[in-house]
């Protein structure tokens, strides 16, 4: 192959299973979750303090955090890839959205286990 | 023999069928989504802080301005989350015809449009 052009080859069948996978791990995480809201007896600082502090609901959040940055970082790469032609550009973009996505985990775990 | 057809990808020219209507709107709901991250990070922790930071919370989702961009927040997340159940099932090859794939791009406008409406009645 010759002329070879930054695109996005050779990872495509992964990042397009990485996508379904974290899909269905946030589409059930938010079933329970909405289901752990429901049981809630009143929506108050010591009831909501206490549904936060098991650590079952920190590793399933967490989960889906992280689920949900692979996510997005798969599904803005796509987009930039088919509406940022300049590569420059785009790559430059798609180091902020990792970085900024990095910043979430890091920001989401002082959030969940400073409770 | 050859009928002569516009030829371009011109997104404001193109006549949009609802599967592609409900497609593009998957791709805008996800960036919006993405947008959106911080501030939903944001009010988590101040739910979750202390019991002044709690009542801060209360107060600022309670007011009609945030209680509008989080109800656009929620149809964008059911938007993204119907579409992305009936992309799934198009994985499996379910539904691929032309017609059961208009009739589930409907199905996703109108069930997580309905859904927010719902929430909306329920939450203000």
């Amino acid at each position: 192959m010759v002329n070879r052009t930054v695109v996005g080859a050779h990872y495509g069948l992964r990042d397009w299973l990485a996508q379904r996978v974290t899909a269905v791990v946030m589409a059930v995480s938010t079933f329970l979750f909405l289901a752990a809201l429901a049981g809630m007896p009143s929506f108050d600082y010591p009831q909501w303090k206490a549904l936060w502090g098991g650590s079952l609901i920190r590793v399933a959040t967490m989960l889906f955090l992280l689920c949900l940055l692979v996510h997005a970082w798969v599904g803005m790469r796509n987009i930039f890839m088919d509406y940022v032609k300049p590569t420059g550009l785009r790559l430059t973009l798609h180091a902020v959205v990792i970085l900024t996505l990095v910043g979430y985990a890091v920001w989401s775990v002082r959030i969940l286990w400073s409770v | 023999m050859s009928k002569p057809r516009p030829k371009h990808l011109d997104l404001t020219k193109i006549r949009f069928p609802v599967t592609a209507i409900v497609s593009g709107m998957h791709r805008i709901s996800g960036t919006v989504l993405f947008l959106f991250i911080p501030l939903l990070l944001w009010l988590l922790q101040q739910s979750l802080a202390t019991p002044e930071s709690f009542e801060a919370f209360r107060s600022a989702v309670s007011s009609p301005l945030l209680k509008l961009v989080l109800l656009g927040l929620l149809w964008a997340y059911l938007h993204h989350l119907c579409a992305g159940i009936r992309h799934l099932a198009l994985d499996l090859d379910c539904g691929t015809d032309i017609g059961p794939a208009r009739a589930t791009s409907k199905a996703v406008l109108i069930v997580s449009i309905g859904l927010t409406l719902v929430a909306g009645a329920m939450l203000w």
